[in-house]
């Protein structure tokens, strides 16, 4: 299965998201520029965390119209699989790929630590491995993480992780990370990237990658 | 012709929280103005634009496409 990590100026998870894919999962992988129009054939493409374009205006607003995006949203409107991941959530939802917005943490901290996850969803092609109400250990590293449903989007998404026991930053319903309808973009805040081995510290995130190859 | 100066207001709808609002504003009140509340923190822009009769059409535009994000925060704009 070919992945393509989008690199927008300032993303600074696409080396631990590259490195999962090559190394662990063993797959092809390619680094997309932000600048680039064009993609090939790719059959999953992963925004990953960071502070693109510094975060300035509002996170992930200005990365939404990287020239790269266009190719995206076309690749995305065909039914390819698209993961955000904590930046890359906030610049999904910014270019309307998923509905709602990720605004300041509740206690206005960036907060960088382990939380517990529970899989309210595991009928996704990224978490059928996982059982459902599954409970994880998932870093999360951010300030933008509280997520606000859009009013106008009810029925237009599912609901895939919620946080389990403390809700770090106030985001509605507990909610971690959501997937569109029709089932194949992902966007989450916490950090699968960054748990797919057990020499850093866990395995929970891992599964999420093999979920996918599971499909391919 | 005359560049005209924009000024744009943002803040985060009525109903979404403000955090920064709560924390200046009980900072405030440590400092002894106990009577202030309802405190929110926005965000304020300005910039230039030619003077053309589709100024005020235009500086919405950029509002709704991205100076503001409608789910979360409200604009209003002033052309001097």
């Amino acid at each position: 299965m070919k992945f393509g990590v989008i690199v927008f100026p300032g993303s600074n998870c696409d080396q631990d998201c590259f490195h999962v894919v090559k190394n662990v999962m063993k797959q092809p992988v390619k680094y997309i520029w932000h600048a680039e129009k064009k993609l090939d054939n790719f059959d999953c493409l992963i925004l990953p965390g960071g502070f693109s374009y510094g975060d300035y205006l509002r996170s992930g607003a200005i990365a939404r119209f990287a020239p790269i995006m266009e190719a995206v949203k076309k690749f995305a409107g065909r039914g390819g699989r698209v993961i955000g991941i904590c930046n890359g959530f906030q610049i999904l939802c910014e270019a309307g790929l998923l509905p709602g917005a990720l605004h300041r943490n509740k206690n206005l901290n960036f907060i960088c630590k382990n939380v517990r996850l529970k899989v309210e969803n595991n009928h996704t092609i990224f978490t059928k491995l996982y059982s459902k109400n599954q409970i994880v250990t998932i870093p999360i590293a951010h300030a933008d993480g509280n997520y606000i449903i859009d009013p106008k989007s009810k029925g237009k998404f599912k609901v895939v992780f919620t946080y389990h026991g403390e809700n770090p930053n106030g985001s509605e319903e507990n909610i971690a990370g959501i997937i569109n309808k029709a089932g194949n973009i992902l966007g989450m805040m916490p950090h699968p990237e960054r748990v797919a081995e057990g020499i850093l510290g866990g395995t929970d995130g891992r599964l999420l990658f093999e979920s996918l190859l599971q499909n391919a | 012709m005359a560049d005209r100066k924009v000024k744009v207001y943002i803040k985060n709808k009525k109903g979404v929280l403000n955090p920064q609002g709560k924390t200046v504003e009980s900072a405030l009140h440590s400092l002894g103005y106990k009577n202030v509340s309802e405190m929110r923190v926005g965000k304020y822009i300005e910039f230039r634009i030619p003077d053309k009769n589709d100024a005020k059409k235009q500086v919405d535009e950029m509002c709704r496409k991205l100076l503001a994000n409608p789910v979360i925060e409200e604009y209003r704009f002033e052309i001097e």
